[in-house]
């Protein structure tokens, strides 16, 4: 029973970084109907500029703080940010008319762009992260809860619950939702589409930013081509709970984590990704808009 | 696709190579120089392993230039990365053989990149020394393989003996790396060794390389309550299992094999790893005046950095490769191949190198511990053992995952009258007063 709740517990904490990645995939899908593949390669630009940040200010030798780590993930939301304004901006944006397709090549074109250029940049050596301090385990009832994951979930949580109230309650978020809706439409309506767009990108880069931060936290080996699986799981989590749906990317994280802790646990850890992959395969085969996702009728 | 900017890469060292050996003049046994090949993984999440053996088989050939080649024939090396890749290892080693005519080959580290390259060698009669792929099956591809290093069943066998009779614990876990050759086979033969010496068990778990959460296998294995840890993974993957077998709440300590042997271990695991041991070809802190000499040669020549225990063994496959090279009749592939089956005693500095007759190193190994602030201690040597290992016979086979058939009698290493291990050296914080116990006087006495 113990070893099924620390199933559970390692589960959460790891689904609570999936659904941080899936949620700027889903935001980014929701509004431009783009699978921005790049996304899994701006999380690791998030935890390489986490790495130079408290390499410089606060690391293990330099006895990491609370205050300094806030301060490397700020750094890094804003970088990460900036990346992914400029993604848009210069691979997204011209393509914008074109076929569907020509942008998802372009997302894959993006996401070597940023894999091999961050090899030539950063070198493909993995680095040591150390940002947060050091604390014990929590130990209770035979269940150890470790440190960073209870600085995952918390800050997962705040997050999360941060963007629903963007999403729902602000001038922003109900441009976003009238674009992902009807961009032409919206248009006509007076919506800057190109500035809802551009803070779409901003906010779903930093959101990954943090998750980049706090899985170099988790698995404190970093580098340039650290981004690929998360990011092609967080990918499966938001097909998931629902492509283009907020809620359904923080489900299918968590419930990713789950299975693939309960895989790992008691069969083995071989079939984790197969179960990872399946998952997403059975999804598309018989509820393609997810567990969340709302079915609407393709008008022809 | 991913492929592409690898294959760039490679054409451009190549091109690289082909002025640099024309400049040389002559190929494989021309007039001027003697080309030899090396593989090895110099970027890549094994860079570190690449990198040292590099620097070693580049200080064994400057030396032995310096101090007047082969026959009055200097020594090129040239250098190929695979990036830590299997099919690149295989590609170098064809492009070496083929557009670069070496004489020989050196590499790879990692027995999943050997096993890849040692085709090439054997089909094109091209001799090939691996300084550190301990897998069995490497010098099983033929008689064109040779290693200056022992095999798995060997460094299982060292650790297995090492918590059984040293440490006194006989409750053990183990976590290895299914898609790894070498951790199977070490994982394997640990299990074997460590049941016929009355050990126990008691959870058998494993993971991919690369993985980076391991909490489901570590919360299995803690409640399997085992006493000690065996990983015989690769520094990155090792250090985090560490750092998450803490978290887990798993106290007992971890042990390993020669995949640890890196700076990166300890700066990726941190304070995790502080009590753990593992197998080793050879230990800075080991007081044998040939390893002191070697490790004041290598800082020299790098600017103070230590040679870890790749460098040492790439020195040996080097100076190893060399000596058969003076030894043979004619510095043809054929030739060389006979002198390198009939190394014996060759005085390396990971100890006396003979070769048995399916060309793998018969010597001794070494156990160190991760100490305080990640310094290795030294704990003593252990000899091969005077049996035959493997004691095939009532071990369990129920490893998971395709490995290495169980060595054939005389693939094991030849009996070395060494004195055994004795009690560990408590080897204090100050590490380098940590005394081989039982070994006279640093010297290996068999010749």
């Amino acid at each position: 029973m113990t070893e099924l709740l620390q199933h559970l517990v390692n589960g959460v904490s790891l689904g609570a970084i999936y659904a941080l990645i899936a949620l700027g995939y889903t935001m980014v899908y929701g509004v431009l109907k783009l699978i921005n593949f790049a996304h899994g390669d701006v999380f690791m630009l998030g935890a390489m500029v986490g790495w130079y940040a408290s390499a410089r200010w606060t690391n293990e030798a330099r006895d990491p703080s609370i205050a300094g780590a806030l301060a490397v993930t700020l750094l890094a939301m804003v970088v990460c940010g900036t990346v992914g304004f400029v993604i848009e901006r210069a691979a997204y944006r011209p393509l914008r008319g074109s076929p569907r397709i020509n942008s998802l090549i372009t997302a894959i074109g993006v996401s070597f762009f940023l894999e091999y250029g961050g090899q030539y940049l950063f070198g493909p050596n993995p680095r040591a992260f150390g940002v947060l301090p050091h604390r014990a385990n929590f130990v209770g009832g035979g269940i150890s809860v470790g440190y960073v994951d209870l600085v995952t979930i918390g800050t997962s949580i705040v997050l999360m619950a941060l963007l629903q109230r963007i999403v729902f309650h602000t001038r922003m978020g109900t441009a976003m939702r009238a674009v992902s809706w009807n961009p032409s439409v919206a248009a006509l309506m007076g919506v800057n589409i190109d500035l809802v767009i551009s803070f779409t990108f901003v906010l779903g880069s930093s959101l990954a930013a943090v998750a980049g931060i706090l899985y170099a936290s988790k698995y404190p080996s970093v580098h340039p081509l650290m981004g690929l699986m998360p990011g092609l799981k967080a990918f499966v989590a938001a097909v998931l709970g629902g492509i283009g749906n907020v809620p359904g990317a923080m489900l299918g994280g968590l419930l990713l984590g789950l299975a693939e802790q309960l895989v790992s646990g008691y069969t083995s850890s071989s079939w984790r990704d197969a179960v990872a992959f399946s998952i997403l395969i059975l999804i598309l085969l018989v509820k393609p808009s997810g567990l969340l996702g709302r079915t609407d009728a393709e008008k022809v | 696709m991913r492929q592409i900017p690898a294959r760039l890469l490679l054409c451009a060292l190549l091109i690289g190579c082909k002025s640099k050996e024309q400049s040389g003049g002559g190929t494989g046994g021309g007039q001027g120089t003697i080309v030899v090949g090396e593989v090895g993984s110099m970027t890549g999440t094994e860079a570190t392993f690449g990198v040292s053996s590099d620097r070693a088989i580049q200080l064994a050939s400057s030396e032995l230039n310096a101090a007047g080649g082969i026959r009055g024939k200097q020594i090129q090396i040239i250098a190929l990365d695979d990036e830590g890749k299997p099919e690149e290892a295989a590609t170098a080693a064809t492009r070496l053989i083929a557009s670069e005519h070496v004489i020989a080959l050196l590499g790879e580290v990692a027995s999943t990149r050997s096993l890849f390259m040692a085709p090439k060698a054997q089909a094109n009669k091209v001799p090939m020394v691996s300084p550190s792929s301990t897998n069995p099956k490497v010098t099983q591809v033929g008689d064109y393989i040779f290693r200056a290093c022992f095999i798995d069943p060997f460094q299982g066998y060292v650790m297995a003996k090492f918590v059984h009779d040293n440490l006194k614990l006989s409750k053990a876990a183990i976590l290895k790396d299914v898609r790894n050759d070498y951790s199977v086979g070490l994982a394997q033969n640990f299990t074997e060794s460590f049941v016929r010496m009355g050990g126990k068990v008691v959870a058998n778990e494993s993971y991919s390389n690369g993985d980076v959460d391991f909490k489901a296998q570590l919360t299995n294995i803690r409640n399997a309550h085992p006493e000690v840890l065996y990983v015989p993974g690769y520094y990155t993957d090792v250090g985090l299992i560490a750092r998450q077998a803490r978290e887990a709440g798993i106290t007992a300590p971890m042990a390993g094999g020669d995949g640890w042997d890196s700076e990166k271990l300890y700066e990726i695991g941190g304070a995790a790893l502080e009590g753990s041991y593992f197998s080793n070809h050879y230990s800075v802190d080991d007081p044998s005046p040939r390893i002191t000499e070697f490790v004041a040669r290598f800082k020299k020549a790098y600017g103070g950095q230590l040679p870890d225990s790749l460098a040492a063994q790439a020195y040996d496959a080097a100076g190893m490769l060399f000596d058969a090279m003076k030894r043979a009749t004619e510095l043809t592939g054929p030739a060389i191949r006979d002198a390198l089956a009939q190394t014996k005693g060759y005085k390396g500095v990971t100890g006396d190198i003979t070769m048995d007759q399916n060309r793998n190193a018969s010597k001794p190994a070494v156990v160190l511990k991760v100490g305080k602030g990640g310094k290795y201690e030294f704990q003593g040597r252990i000899a091969p053992e005077d049996t035959a290992t493997g004691a095939p016979e009532g071990s369990p086979k129920k490893t998971e995952g395709n490995t290495a058939p169980n060595p054939a009698p005389g693939n094991v290493p030849t009996p070395t009258p060494m004195p055994e291990l004795g009690a560990t050296s408590p080897a204090a914080a100050a590490a380098n007063t940590g005394q081989p116990q039982g070994v006279p006087s640093g010297e290996h006495p068999k010749k």
